[in-house]
């Protein structure tokens, strides 16, 4: 299935990580990976990490740019802090609604979106971030 | 350099107005705040504007009349008024002119805000999956900091009370009944934490303000009151900001929090000096966060300040006393000028039935995607 857009993620090595720059002067980590290369060096960003923050979205989002179904179906969002890297705003995907909360752990995962490759965070059963 | 007056002011009624577009109620904003200050449009040297949605501001000479004034068109997000006032006020501050006018105006579609990932920047797929809506940034911006401070919904769901209390008693405000606790907290939840009635809408609206160098203000003998700063800040490293696919772990202040403090350098005074505030409420949890990242309480001690209602009318400081951004609705170019006009009207003790006794000094503050915030201090 084709990504939802180039250099968001990768799934070299079996597993799939984000694709995040580190800016080569500073070492700081940024998300996504900027374009510009000379500056931004491409890292794979940790796989797992912690809920920082969440919300439900409970209306429909306006198209465009929504490219998700019609048919609406509230949907879990987050910050996830990657240990050591940067944090990342995500759809998180197997989590129940009424049981998210700050600090579950999580694990990157590539599913389809409106027929495209993109990314989520699912629960991670054995706590071992 | 002058000292800077504000000496008119003028609002068309915020909400819905059918028939009326954005501008002409811009047009109707400015010739009331022209009327109050008592000069004459061909006697303003500059004038600053802008909105979001409905056009661009110097078209105003059509109507106002073609005096050959520079107009300076703003587009700065949510802080698009704040700004429109800064260069007004830097202008002045300057010598450049005696008197300038600042306008904002705005008229928005029904619904949430639909921004288009490029124009800020970000790739297309942050809007293609969900992710890009202010709703969410409020959301996941005051989760956080419900759980590292212990903010209750409870104290969420008085800021609203308060709000709509507060707009029923503003000639200006869009929502003029007050929603009870229990139907504000049982409310639809929109983005968890934050119910129907915790969000502000888009909305219509307009406000135009008159500046005069003091000296000027004094000539015209105009019922001044003192601006005695307008201050503008951008986001450091490691502030939250709206459309973030990504932060820095390392966290860092706010835009609000440097605005807020170079504010108060800038006017002289500390945040124990104010008589009256207007902080940015676009839902609930921002004035709760907003009136730490200015100074007035620490992180947390909203909760028990909302307990005791010290930010109504008659508390020790009341804020967003025309029910803020959560009863006028937000018109994003004319909302910073609205929190302005509010506090000329307290000042000059005009407010009616929302009259802050003996009000000297007002605080307005507003903040702006992507990450900037825009303060004045009034003094009278």
């Amino acid at each position: 299935m084709e990504p939802i857009a180039p250099d968001l993620f990768t799934l070299d090595g079996g597993e799939p990580a984000l694709l995040g720059g580190r800016d080569r002067a500073t070492g700081r980590i940024v998300f996504p990976l900027p374009a510009d290369r000379d500056r931004f060096e491409p890292v794979a960003l940790p796989r797992e990490g912690r809920i920082w923050s969440w919300t439900v979205q409970r209306f429909r989002p306006k198209s465009p740019p929504y490219t998700g179904p019609e048919d609406f179906t509230p949907y879990a969002i987050a910050y996830v802090e990657l240990p050591g890297a940067v944090i990342v705003e995500a759809r998180l995907t197997g989590f129940d609604h009424g049981q998210l909360k700050v600090g579950l752990p999580c694990r990157l995962v590539v599913e389809p979106f409106a027929g495209k490759a993109s990314y989520a965070f699912a629960p991670l059963e054995s706590a071992h971030v | 350099m002058s000292d800077v007056c504000i000496i008119g002011a003028g609002i068309h009624p915020f909400g819905r107005t059918d028939g009326m577009t954005g501008l002409q109620q811009g047009v109707f904003a400015a010739r009331q705040a022209l009327e109050d200050s008592g000069v004459e449009w061909s006697e303003v040297e500059i004038a600053y504007g802008g909105s979001s949605a409905a056009g661009n501001a110097d078209i105003m000479v059509n109507d106002l009349g073609l005096t050959g004034v520079p107009f300076i068109n703003v587009a700065n997000g949510c802080a698009t008024g704040g700004s429109a006032l800064f260069g007004a006020f830097s202008a002045i501050k300057a010598g450049q002119a005696e008197i300038a006018l600042a306008v904002g105006f705005d008229k928005h579609p029904r619904g949430a805000f639909d921004p288009k990932p490029a124009d800020w920047g970000l790739p297309d797929w942050y809007g293609e999956t969900g992710l890009m809506l202010t709703t969410q940034f409020f959301a996941l911006k005051l989760r956080r900091y419900m759980e590292q401070f212990g903010i209750s919904a409870r104290t969420l769901g008085l800021v609203a009370e308060k709000a709509f209390e507060n707009g029923a008693l503003a000639p200006h405000s869009w929502r003029k009944q007050p929603v009870d606790l229990d139907t504000i907290l049982n409310s639809q939840m929109v983005n968890d934490p934050l119910t129907k009635f915790m969000f502000c809408s888009p909305a219509e609206g307009a406000v135009a303000l008159v500046l005069a160098s003091e000296r000027k203000a004094r000539e015209l003998g105009a019922k001044a009151v003192k601006l005695k700063t307008a201050t503008v800040r951008t986001r450091p490293p490691g502030s939250f900001e709206v459309f973030s696919p990504g932060l820095d772990i390392e966290r860092g202040p706010s835009p609000t929090v440097i605005a807020s403090r170079a504010a108060f350098q800038a006017a002289g005074i500390g945040p124990e000096d104010v008589d009256v505030a207007q902080l940015q409420d676009t839902e609930s949890g921002a004035e709760i966060m907003h009136m730490a990242e200015n100074g007035f309480c620490a992180d947390g001690e909203q909760e028990q300040w909302l307990a005791e209602g010290r930010t109504k009318i008659g508390g020790r400081l009341p804020v967003n006393t025309d029910g803020g951004c959560l009863a006028c609705g937000e018109p994003i170019g004319a909302s910073g000028l609205r929190q302005v006009y509010e506090n000329v009207v307290q000042l000059q003790g005009r407010a009616g039935a929302r009259q802050v006794e003996g009000a000297k000094v007002g605080y307005s503050h507003v903040y702006g995607a992507p990450g900037l915030s825009a303060v004045t201090v009034l003094e009278r």
